[in-house]
Order: structure tokens, then sequence, then C-alpha cells
């Protein structure tokens, strides 16, 4: 399953009550290490699909959920498991790191 | 990667990171058809201009350039002449052996004649208590990044060079108030970016003013400043700290095999490029103690790329025509 984009408005239901775990990934337009990072989770999610969603959270458009988790650095990745934080990384990382980082929830 | 290289094919030159360095080289290797590949870096590529804003000293845009807008033009630059462009890491290099052999992170290898390093430099961090405890909460090294999450706080930018000014006239579009710290009792930037930050009146200056320690549980709220003459120290409150406090140069994958200088950058031969190894050439900030501008990096870029000419025809006797072949077809001198 490709990334999908997640605001304020259903961040409850695609995030927090998720089956699956969540990997969520804060960003914005004009962040350039969030650019980099983009092409990364595209493939952490084609290679994961059925073990984790990829969800991703415009800062601009979603300022609610940024401010909720209190997201002060960007491009940041949040694991999300039974609607519980349970692990973030923050800047933009290669796939090998990004993936080591979360093993917990990739397997 | 889709376009990963044949590990049995030797390239001329493999050019090792994408700022202007990299891509001056790329470019200038390309148009003497030496036939580049470049590896740009996974999250890296475009180097340091990636994460700054408007950029006034490079020659050439009168009106100044957006970072990210420069970095763009060069690399459709060494697209131009075929350079081949992966977004990959290098994450193990030999560059004693003939070919060298660069081991990407997806595993694949290239095998070169020739190598630049233009590997750049990373930011330094200040090694004090919660520093990296709250990194990512209220802790920062990129100004364009985060500014927006500070909107109306009261933040603090440590450094006193350009990067730190330039971070702190950025981040007044966001905060009510921006603190200065700097170590000593003058700038290291220059005078037209030093004047316009005080010239600010968001900004406010503390002179001889170090960072002891970033307070906070789960966020930052305070500092704790020392007085870097009497010692005397004092809590400052705020919600962000911005860091730009300089850079150290990224050697950690060539440090085993190669001479750096007291400064940690690798060692060249000056004027020219060459390092401590036969064929291995390095270029921009990861070679530069002093200087450090993106035109500077540019510049010593197109001279590793003439240097890595004249090594391929004088060493090896690759004439500037021959195409990249089998290894069997190399012919080292």
């Amino acid at each position: 399953m490709s990334i999908i984009n997640v605001t304020d408005a259903d961040f409850q239901e695609k995030v927090l009550d998720s089956e699956l775990p969540v990997l969520v990934d804060f960003w914005a337009e004009w962040c350039g290490p969030c650019r980099m990072l983009g092409p990364v989770l595209e493939e952490v999610a084609a290679e994961y699909e059925g073990k984790v969603t990829v969800a991703k959270v415009n800062v601009d458009d979603s300022p609610a959920t940024a401010a909720q988790f209190g997201v002060t650095s960007i491009p940041l990745v949040v694991a999300f498991k039974d609607g519980q934080k349970v692990k973030e990384s923050v800047g933009a990382k290669p796939k090998p790191a990004l993936v080591e980082e979360f093993s917990d929830i990739l397997g | 990667m889709t376009d990963t290289p044949s590990t049995d094919t030797v390239r001329n030159v493999a050019v090792i990171g994408s700022g202007p360095a990299g891509y001056t080289a790329a470019i200038y290797t390309a148009r003497a058809h030496l036939e580049p590949v470049l590896v740009a870096g996974a999250v890296t590529a475009g180097g340091e201009l990636m994460n700054t804003t408007e950029v006034e000293n490079y020659p050439g845009f009168a009106e100044g350039i957006m970072g990210p807008e420069l970095m763009a033009a060069m690399e459709g630059q060494a697209r131009r002449f075929d350079t081949e462009i992966l977004f990959d890491d290098v994450v193990e290099a030999d560059l004693v052996s003939d070919p060298k052999v660069l081991t990407l992170g997806d595993g694949s290898q290239i095998k070169a004649h020739a190598v630049i390093l233009t590997t750049g430099s990373a930011y330094r961090k200040l090694g004090v208590e919660g520093e990296e405890r709250l990194s990512g909460h209220g802790v920062s090294w990129c100004a364009t990044c985060d500014g927006f999450f500070f909107r109306d706080q009261e933040i603090a930018v440590v450094g006193g060079g350009d990067s730190a000014m330039e971070e702190a006239l950025f981040l007044t579009k966001f905060a009510s108030k921006v603190h200065v710290l700097v170590r000593k009792d003058e700038l290291r930037a220059s005078k037209i970016m030093g004047q316009r930050a005080m010239d600010n009146e968001k900004i406010e200056f503390h002179w001889n003013t170090k960072v002891a320690e970033v307070r906070g549980e789960d966020k930052v709220t305070s500092l704790l400043l020392q007085d870097s003459v009497s010692g005397e120290q004092r809590e400052l409150a705020v919600t962000g700290l911005f860091i730009a406090i300089g850079h150290d140069p990224r050697t950690d994958l060539v440090k085993d095999q190669l001479e750096l200088t007291e400064h940690g950058t690798i060692k060249v031969e000056h004027p020219s490029s060459r390092t401590t190894l036969p064929g291995v050439f390095a270029a921009g900030d990861v070679t530069d103690h002093t200087y450090r501008q993106a035109i500077t990096a540019a510049g010593t870029g197109c001279v590793a790329a003439q240097d890595v000419e004249h090594y391929l025809a004088d060493v090896l006797g690759v004439d500037e025509a021959a195409p990249a072949g089998p290894e069997s077809d190399a012919n080292p001198a």
C-alpha cells in the first residue's frame, strides 16, 4: 500500500484506531530534508506492506495534530502502536538507518 | 535504485557528495568525457545549501538565489553532460586498490580508477547536558525546517558566524524574540550579516556567553548560560535553541585510509586536490577549514576534476575520449 495522507480530522481514525502499527511522517513543503525523506518512506511503505501503515501529516494543514504531539522539528517520524506513541526519529535518514530505528515495529 | 551500475564495469571517476564541489567536479569531468558517476547521498543530496534560504554571494545571481534552487541548477547542469547520479550513500570505501571500490547502502558496488571526495561537513554539536535528549523537542539544527513551530515564542540561537546570523534573522519571522548567544565579545560573521542582525529589533545579543546546559523535561524550557569570562551562571527562559556553531568535516568513511590535517579536514597537496593516496582527490568543505563558501567549494571541485583528468591520462594512460569499459580493458600504467 502506498503512503496515506492524514489530517487533524482523521488522525484518530487512521492512526490511533489503526489495527496495524503506523509510522507517521510529520512534514511540510518548505522543509528541504522532508523532501529528501519522502522517497525513503515510499520504499519503506512498499517493502513493509501488511506489517505497517505509513502516513504523512502536513504540519501546515494539520497544526493541531502536530501540536498535540509536541512536534518542533521536522521531518519527524513517529511510530504509533495500539493508539500509543512508541518511538520517534528526528531528521531525514537513509533507509537502512530508519529501518534499524524502527526494527521493533518493522521486525 | 533503478540505474545501479553493474559491478564489473570500472568507471573512470566516481564523485562522492553533491554539494557545489561535487557537482562542479561532475560537470567538469563529464565535459571531459570521463563519464562520471556521482553518489549524491540518500537523504543529503544537494548538501548544506539545501537547508539555507537566500544565497546572496554566489556570483552570477545579481538578485540572489535560494539555496535549494542553486543546487537543483547544479544537478541539472551535471545531468546535461550525462553524469550518472545515484541517490544513495557510500557506506564503505576501499581507496587503496586500483580500481577503488565503493559500496553503497543498497549493497551494490562502484569500481573506479579515480575518486573525488566532496563529503562536506556535518553540524557540530554543543556537547552539553540536555542537547541530545531534547533534540527534536526544542533543540534544532535547521531554522528553515523548524522556525515555523516557534511562532510568537522566545528562542535562542547559539553561534557567532554567518550561519548563526542567517538563522537568527530567519527566525525573527516567527519568534517574538531571538537571543543570539556568542561565546566571544565579537562576531565571526561577515560585517553585512552581523550588522543586519544587530539592526533587527527582535534580536538581542548576549556576548561572552556559553550554553552550559539545555533544560526541560519533555521540551526545552530554559538554558543554563555561563559567562565565558567571569564563569557566572544564569538561566534564560526559551522554548527553542537553534545550534549554529560550525561544522566538522565528514571524514568517517575515509579517515583510516587518508591523512587528515590537525583540523580534521582531508589533507591535500595545495594548490592541487591530491590526497595522500594516488587516484584519490578531495575538494570542498571536507578539505577546507578556513573559507567554506559555496564558491570556494565549487572552485576546488573544478581543480579536482582537472587533477583527475591529468591523473587518468598520465598515470593510467586513459585517453579523454576513452569510454568506461569492463575491468579487463583497464590499462593501469
